[in-house]
C-alpha cells in the first residue's frame, strides 16, 4: 500500500462521518416537517438498536427490556416536562430521563444478570409489562387520570436534541468497544465462566454495560416525550420498542458499530415507506425480509460489504489473469 | 513452602461425594499430578481451588490465604490461573485478544494497556502461537486451543497453574510438545499442579502424584511409588497389567 492510498483512507471515513453529520445538522433549513419527523424517529430507532447491541450483541444476553429504559423516559418528561407537576429546563429533563434509567438499569442488572439465556430475556420482558402495569393502576386507581400531558417543543428541537443524543450514543459506544470494558464484554459473550476465571468481575462488568446502554435509551425516552405531547403507560411502555432493535440489529449485523446504525436506518425507512405505500402488506413483506436475512445473511446486512469485496477481487483477480493468459497466448502464436 | 493446602475438603452432588475429606497440598515450584479414574473427582478438586464451585465445607489457603467465599475472578488475581478440560476459549476473539483478556484483568497488579499488550505478546511467543495472533480463536485446531488458553492464564502472571487435562486428545508429538512446554513453566517460577490421563506425560513430568477415587485420595508419592503402588495398580491401572510396562 502507497502512502497516498493510506492517507486517502485515514481522513476518508472521518470525513465521510463529518459530511454525514453536516447533511443531518442541516436537515431542518430545506426538509419538511415529515422528513424531520421520520429523521427523529429514525435517530431514536439508532440510539435503541446501537445502545442494545452493545450491551446484548457483545455479552450475548438478550435483552428485552428496551421499551421499559424508553418508556422510564417518556413519562420522566411527563413527570418533569410538564404543567400539572414541575417545569425543569429540557437538557435537565433529557439527562434525568437518562440517569433514571441508569440507575434502574443499576438495580435490576444486579438481581437479573445472575440468569442465563432465556431467563434474563424472559424477566426483562417482564419489567416492561411490570411498569406498565404499575403506572396503569396508579393513573386509575391514586390519581384518577388516565395519561399525562407533556409540555410540547417544536420538531426542530426535538430533532436536534435527538442528533445529539444519537452522536453521543455513537461515541460513547465506540470508545467502550475500544476500552477495556468493551474487551471484558466481548470475553463474556465468547465464554462467561473463562472470562471470570481470568479475573473480570463479569457481574459488575454486565451490570455497568447494562446500565449505561439504559441511559442512553432513557434520554432517547426523555425527548419523545415533548414530541408526542400526550402519553399513556400504554403507547410508552409498547413491548414493540423492546423487540425492533433486536431485529434491527440482527438486520444490520452486529459485528461492527456500524451494523446497528445501517440496520436501524434501513429497517425503519423501510418500514415508513412500506406502511404508507402497502399498508396491509408492509408487516408481510417485513417478515420475509428478515427471514432472507437470518437465513442467507448471517453477517447481516453490513456482512453483504466483505463478501461483495471479495468477489470483486477475485473478479479482477480473474480478469487480470484472463487478460496476461490472452497476452501470452497472442504472443505464443505470433 | 507450601502454596496451596487443602484441608477436609468435601463436595457433594446431591447425595453423591464428589470430593469427600481430602487433605493435600501443593509446594512452591514443584509438579504435582492428580490422576483417578473417571469420575473421581479432579475436575470438581479444580473447580473448587479455583472457586467454578463454592467451597462449603473444608479449607483451602493459597499461600497461607483462605480462599474460601471467593469470587473465580479474586482468585485469579491472587494468582492462580487455570485451563479447563474442555476448552474454553473466547470464539468470537482472535488468538491475541484472548490472551490480552487474561492479561488487562487477571493480573495480580493492574497494568497500563500498553503493559498488557506486551505481556500478551510475551505469552503467545511463550507459547510458540506469535505466528497466528490474529487468527479467529473459533478456527483453531484442538492443540492450538489450548495452548492459547495456557498463553491466556500465563498472561495472568500467575504463581499457580492449573492444567486440567492439557494433553487429553493430542497425538503423540504434540503430548511431548506439551510436556516441555509443562516444563519450561515450571522452570520459569511458576508452581503446576495438574490433572492427566496420560501416562507417560504425568510419569514423566510430575515430581509428585496424587491419585483420587471415588472423591477419596487413595495414594500419593513420587511417579515410581505410584506405580509400584497395589491399591493404585488394582483401581487404576488395571489389576492384571504393571504400570510402565
Amino acid at each position: 500500500m502507497d502512502i497516498t492510498t493510506f492517507t486517502s483512507k485515514r481522513f476518508f471515513i472521518p470525513g465521510l462521518l463529518l459530511l454525514i453529520l453536516i447533511c443531518l445538522a442541516t436537515v431542518p433549513l430545506y426538509g419538511s416537517r415529515s422528513d424531520l419527523f421520520v429523521l427523529t424517529i429514525i435517530l431514536m430507532y439508532i440510539i435503541l438498536t446501537v445502545g442494545w447491541a452493545m450491551f446484548s450483541g457483545s455479552t450475548g444476553y438478550m435483552s428485552l427490556a428496551t421499551a421499559a429504559f424508553l418508556g422510564i423516559g417518556i413519562y420522566t418528561s411527563a413527570f418533569l416536562f410538564s404543567k400539572e407537576w414541575a417545569l425543569l429546563p429540557l437538557p435537565a429533563v433529557i439527562v434525568i430521563g437518562g440517569l433514571v434509567s441508569f440507575i434502574l438499569a443499576l438495580l435490576v442488572g444486579l438481581v437479573t444478570l445472575r440468569l442465563k439465556g432465556i431467563y434474563f430475556a424472559i424477566f426483562t420482558f417482564g419489567l416492561v409489562v411490570l411498569i406498565r402495569q404499575l403506572l396503569v393502576f396508579w393513573e386509575l386507581q391514586i390519581i384518577g387520570i388516565r395519561g399525562q400531558h407533556v409540555i410540547p417543543v417544536s420538531g426542530e428541537t426535538v430533532y436536534y436534541v435527538m442528533l445529539g443524543i444519537a452522536v453521543a450514543t455513537l461515541l460513547a459506544v465506540y470508545f467502550i468497544r475500544r476500552s477495556k470494558l468493551g474487551l471484558a464484554m466481548q470475553s463474556i459473550g465468547g465464554n462467561e465462566e473463562a472470562a471470570a476465571h481470568m479475573g473480570i468481575n463479569t457481574t459488575m462488568v454486565k451490570v455497568i454495560a447494562f446500565a449505561i446502554s439504559a441511559f442512553f435509551m432513557g434520554a432517547a425516552g426523555a425527548i419523545m416525550g415533548p414530541s408526542w405531547i400526550y402519553v399513556d403507560p400504554t403507547v410508552a411502555f409498547d413491548i414493540f420498542y423492546s423487540f425492533m432493535p433486536v431485529l434491527m440489529a440482527v438486520f444490520g449485523g452486529m459485528g461492527q458499530l456500524y451494523g446497528p446504525v445501517v440496520g436501524a436506518a434501513v429497517f425503519a425507512y423501510t418500514e415508513r415507506a412500506l406502511r404508507l405505500q402497502f399498508s396491509y402488506y408492509y408487516m408481510l413483506a417485513f417478515g420475509i425480509i428478515l427471514i432472507i436475512v437470518i437465513l442467507y445473511l448471517p453477517g447481516g446486512l453490513v456482512g453483504l460489504i466483505p463478501k461483495l469485496w471479495d468477489r470483486r477481487n477475485r473478479l479482477r483477480g480473474l480478469i487480470s489473469k484472463l487478460w496476461k493468459g490472452g497476452k501470452a497466448e497472442q504472443r505464443a502464436n505470433t | 513452602m507450601q502454596i496451596l493446602e487443602g484441608q477436609d475438603v468435601t463436595k457433594y452432588f446431591g447425595g453423591l461425594a464428589a470430593v469427600s475429606h481430602i487433605d493435600f497440598h501443593v509446594d512452591q515450584g514443584e509438579i504435582v499430578g492428580l490422576i483417578g479414574p473417571n469420575g473421581a473427582g479432579k475436575t470438581t478438586l479444580f473447580n473448587l481451588i479455583s472457586a467454578a464451585l463454592p467451597l462449603k465445607s473444608g479449607e483451602i489457603r493459597f499461600k497461607g490465604e483462605k480462599l474460601n467465599g471467593l469470587k473465580p475472578h479474586q482468585i485469579c488475581q491472587m494468582g492462580v490461573a487455570r485451563t479447563f478440560q474442555e476448552t474454553k476459549i473466547f470464539a468470537n476473539m482472535p488468538v491475541f485478544q484472548n490472551v490480552l483478556v487474561g492479561a488487562s484483568f487477571g493480573t495480580p497488579t493492574r497494568m497500563s494497556s500498553a503493559d498488557a499488550a506486551r505481556e500478551a505478546t510475551q505469552a503467545l511467543e511463550f507459547v510458540g502461537l506469535s505466528a497466528i495472533g490474529a487468527t479467529p480463536a473459533k478456527d483453531l485446531t484442538l492443540v492450538n486451543q489450548k495452548r492459547t488458553e495456557v498463553a491466556r492464564a500465563l498472561a495472568t502472571k500467575p504463581e499457580l497453574l492449573l492444567l486440567d487435562e492439557l494433553m487429553a486428545g493430542l497425538n503423540a508429538t504434540e503430548i511431548s510438545e506439551a510436556m516441555e512446554l509443562v516444563t519450561r513453566i515450571r522452570d520459569k517460577g511458576i508452581t503446576i499442579f495438574m490433572v492427566e490421563h496420560v501416562m507417560k506425560a504425568i510419569m514423566g513430568v510430575c515430581e509428585r502424584i496424587m491419585v483420587l477415587h471415588h472423591g477419596e485420595k487413595i495414594a500419593e508419592g513420587t511417579p515410581q511409588e505410584i506405580a509400584a503402588n497395589k491399591t493404585v495398580i488394582e483401581v487404576y491401572l488395571g489389576e492384571e497389567t504393571h504400570a510402565g510396562s
